[in-house]
């Protein structure tokens, strides 16, 4: 029997085991064999034993014993054992193990044996698994190999020096010059290696890079001959001839002619030559192509080339061949910013492609589509895209989510085009959006005022239809909630008139309330919305008040807290229930409040410019303060409080928290008026009397109090103050804005100075009041303050 | 065509010629076929024949009943990559006369010696189909001239 059938024979018996137990047991009683004869004296079959074992190798089984036989048999002098035993070394040994090291100097002699194909097994294992150490002992071998042997030879000393620069960057120095001679070689084995050759040392060598320019006429043409040539049987591949050189070409043309007028001119026509000849119906011909055209847009190519080849690749996009439809769209990804408006050009391709079966493709296609979109193509592009969001991979619909929502943002058309994009996207896919959509929709909608009606019944649709999307109905209740009065009203001109009753909407909320699909956040929005209707509905308020009351036990208890304060709100603070729960104003978009859905303090600046002006937050503090007492009642961190909404125009209701007894009962946030006090103003009945308390070094509290007079209430009373710049002014919530009549209570309200620089204090106080329904405003400076402290 | 690694394996995921043109250790290997195995034998019949996978291109084909699957740079020409496979396949076509996976399986050092006729570091080194068909012959008649038992 003659050895290598025992190998065949121990493949059969592998083979034919039943389990994975038989296996393994074959393999071990092969191994335990195979091992008894490595240690045994030559007996003509180690060769075959060496292959048995690298079968079972690639089986996965461990086979490290086998590799002191492969330095064996390398060298030895029969081919048959050398040839096995390079195989062995490619397949077991590699740089990191140290008997790799044993076989330099067999490799050594090989490279210069007499038969070529044992330099061919030498050089192959060489530039397969040879390491650092043995590259830069061997180089001087290949650079003579490079210079002086048959082509068989010198195509393979070729990608074996590609390795050893790869290496050992620094031995590209010695092949430089053997690489340029092999230019002009006709054996297109050899010049396809030459090429490897020279396109990493190019890659890895500026100079180098500089001194292969000037070959650039000689690699156009044999780049000519190649395209031009007729039918060459040995080397062509579906009527292109030897795509692969051709390939390799253009490639280290590409790289010679990057950043290079010059030589980027000297291959323009052929590269045109090239791009109009090559027949792409076959793979063949569409890899040279696709290589020429990743050429035409590296390299300073003139505009008219660019186009035509941007052309090439729409003419791609329609290819049958999915591969190549692929690969033109991933061509186009990396020209889109740079050449955008010829991508343009084949928008209509690329749309379509979103339509393919594969999943690549697809993924290609959206990227494209994405960077496509432009103020002009917007309204038609989005509608592909929305049609291609309810019908993509669900890998994909997160990216396509927040693409369609950037495109929007820059290049919506009207307000009212984005609120529909956004609610269409939330319908189709409200589950793969990121986080912030809902308040950046929030402030969205409150920006755009002439369309609040139109979007509270759009979105009081779709919430009875599903209520199972999370982000949808967040912002649903929202609006329902914000804007009830409008969707309760039933007609709007931008959509069929329904009607809606109260118990209708109440319904729907209480739905979102109950249901196992709302997540706590959304029946937070829920009751949320719910509270606000109490002041924009008229009949069913007990309603909500039982409701709202149910919730004060619920377990969750971020719920549970709402539900106390809203009771709260209906019990004890009803008389501040309708400022509480008034109209938001327009959200800013970068404003602190925004980016977690609270309401904006606006900023209110002095109205009057002097020398002494400063900023002062005001609503603000109401707000904190109402913080504050939340905070103390037990609970923090509402996405929603019922702060008051101070538009900046009128100085509206102030917040009329009853801070002042809400303060008392808890021990007095506010400063007792200290002794030394002063009237500052006085007009029209209306008494302000200014009293000071230092605290620190250079902190002071200031007590403002307003009394009256007059035989009628003072309404809408409110202050502001000015300090001068260096110095830090915080205003506290007042304590009221209604001062009784005859001067039956009063209102207070303090204010933190901040002195650090110790400068000369003064204070600018502008009253504003209604009083017998007009409305009054005064301004009035105080230089001296009664206290000594500075 | 700079190739990390060429891979075959059957429609079961067994494999049956592994080539590996950079170092890499034993248990990475294994980690690469089998991410490869899953990748290409999880893909949809009338996919594309082009992956991503970590910084590598891949690029795959079936044959009958095997796949030949390499991994190339990011930069490299997919298209050519798939010439190359079937390059490959033709090769052993005209060694084994219509090549089916029982001769790979039974012959796989010589799936290896054609292998590394076409394909030198990872590069083409051969773009003629006879000349590599005809080192192949040369190589073997040297081989069969070398079994031999010597004269004594």
């Amino acid at each position: 029997m003659s050895p290598s059938v025992r190998l065949q024979e121990m493949i059969r018996v592998i083979r034919g085991a039943r389990t994975q137990g038989e296996e393994r047991g074959v393999i071990q009683r092969e191994c335990a064999a195979i091992r008894a004869q490595f240690r045994q004296a030559d007996n003509g079959t180690r060769s075959h034993n060496l292959a048995k074992l690298l079968y079972v190798h690639m089986l996965g089984y461990p086979a490290h014993f086998g590799q002191m036989e492969c330095v064996r048999l390398i060298a030895s002098p029969r081919y048959n054992e050398k040839r096995v035993g390079y195989l062995g070394a490619m397949m077991l040994l590699d740089e990191k193990q140290d008997a790799s090291l044993l076989i330099t100097n067999s490799i050594k002699n090989d490279l210069s044996h007499s038969s070529q194909y044992v330099q061919s097994l030498a050089l192959c294992t060489l530039a397969c698994m040879g390491s650092a150490e043995m590259c830069r002992d061997l180089a001087p071998e290949i650079d003579r190999l490079l210079r002086a042997s048959n082509s068989y030879i010198k195509k393979k000393a070729a990608l074996c020096a590609v390795h050893m620069v790869r290496k050992v960057p620094e031995l590209g120095e010695l092949f430089t010059p053997a690489a340029r001679s092999l230019l002009s070689e006709k054996n297109h084995g050899v010049l396809h290696g030459a090429v490897v050759l020279i396109t990493e040392l190019c890659e890895r060598n500026p100079d180098t890079l500089e001194q292969f320019r000037k070959a650039v006429p000689e690699l156009v043409l044999m780049m000519k001959g190649l395209v031009m040539s007729g039918y060459s049987p040995e080397h062509n591949v579906a009527g292109i001839s030897d795509p692969f050189l051709q390939v390799r070409i253009l490639r280290l043309l590409r790289i010679l002619g990057r950043n290079n007028d010059t030589a980027s001119d000297a291959m323009n026509d052929l590269l045109a030559q090239v791009a109009t000849n090559t027949d792409s119906s076959k793979t063949a011909g569409s890899a040279v192509l696709y290589e020429t055209v990743l050429t035409v847009m590296d390299i300073k190519s003139e505009s008219g080339l660019r186009v035509l080849a941007v052309n090439i690749l729409g003419r791609f996009l329609l290819n049958n061949d999915r591969n190549i439809r692929y690969i033109s769209m991933t061509s186009l990804q990396k020209i889109v910013q740079t050449d955008h408006n010829a991508v343009q050009r084949h928008r209509g391709t690329i749309v379509d492609c979103l339509k393919d079966q594969d999943a690549s493709v697809k993924r290609r296609a959206l990227e494209l589509s994405l960077a496509l979109v432009s103020a002009v193509n917007i309204r038609s592009l989005m509608k592909e895209l929305l049609l291609f969001l309810s019908s993509c991979p669900p890998e994909l619909r997160a990216h396509t989510t927040s693409g369609i929502f950037n495109a929007a943002e820059r290049y919506a058309p009207s307000q009212r085009w984005h609120i529909d994009t956004i609610l269409h996207v939330l319908t189709t896919a409200g589950g793969d959006v990121r986080d912030e959509t809902v308040p950046n929709l929030i402030q969205l909608i409150t920006t755009a005022t002439e369309l609040h009606c139109y979007t509270v019944h759009k979105l009081y649709r779709a919430l009875i239809t599903d209520i199972s999307v999370q982000s949808l109905v967040q912002v649903a209740c929202w609006c329902i909630g914000e804007y009830g009065d409008l969707l309760l009203r039933g007609e709007c001109e931008e959509t069929e008139p329904v009607q809606v009753t109260e118990d209708d909407v109440l319904d729907a909320l209480e739905t979102v309330l109950q249901s196992h699909m709302s997540s706590p956040a959304t029946r937070g929005f829920a009751l949320t919305a719910t509270m606000k209707l109490s002041t924009r509905i008229t009949h069913n308020v007990d309603r909500i008040r039982s409701i709202v009351s149910i919730y004060g036990s619920c377990i969750d208890v971020e719920l549970q807290q709402r539900a106390v304060e809203y009771n709260a709100l209906f019990k004890k603070y009803d008389h501040m229930r309708a400022a509480v729960l008034e109209r938001m104003p327009v959200i800013d978009k970068s404003s602190p409040g925004h980016t977690n859905g609270e309401s904006a303090g606006g900023t209110i600046k002095e109205l009057e410019p002097t020398k002494l002006t400063q900023e002062i937050v005001f609503p603000q503090e109401p707000s904190n303060q109402v913080c504050d007492l939340l905070d103390l009642l037990g609970g923090s961190g509402e996405p929603f409080q019922p702060s008051p909404s101070l538009s900046s125009t009128a100085p509206g209701p102030a917040s009329s928290t009853a801070g002042g007894d809400l303060l008392d009962l808890l021990g007095g946030l506010d400063v007792t008026p200290a002794p030394p006090s002063v009237t500052v103003y006085e007009k029209n009945g209306v008494t302000l009397k200014l009293q000071t308390d230092t605290q620190t070094d250079t902190g002071m509290t200031v007590t403002l109090t307003a009394t009256n007079s007059t035989d009628g209430d003072i309404t809408g009373l409110t202050l502001q103050a000015a300090v001068p710049k260096s110095v830090q002014l915080q205003m506290k919530a007042p304590s009221g804005d209604v001062i009784p009549a005859h001067g039956l209570g009063q209102v207070t309200q303090t204010v933190l100075l901040n002195n650090p620089n110790k400068v000369s204090l003064k204070i600018r106080v502008r009253v504003c009041y209604t009083s017998q329904s007009s409305v009054c405003q005064d301004t009035v400076q105080i230089d001296s303050f009664p206290s000594t402290a500075w | 065509m700079t190739m990390h690694f060429l891979l075959l394996f059957s429609r079961q995921g067994k494999l049956r010629l592994q080539k590996w043109f950079t170092p890499i250790p034993e248990r990475e290997k294994k980690k690469i076929v089998r991410d490869m195995t899953t990748m290409v034998l999880g893909r949809k019949p009338r996919s594309c024949n082009f992956l991503h996978w970590k910084d590598l291109k891949i690029v795959y084909k079936k044959y009958a009943s095997l796949y030949f699957c390499c991994g190339l740079d990011a930069e490299e020409n997919e298209l050519l990559a798939l010439e190359v496979l079937h390059r490959y396949v033709e090769l052993l076509d005209k060694y084994f006369g219509n090549v089916c996976e029982l001769d790979i399986i039974f012959n796989f050092e010589k799936a290896y010696f054609i292998l590394d006729e076409f394909l030198l570091g990872g590069e083409v080194q051969e773009t003629s189909k006879q000349v590599v068909s005809r080192s192949i012959e040369a190589s073997d008649m040297l081989q069969e001239v070398s079994e031999r038992p010597r004269s004594r």
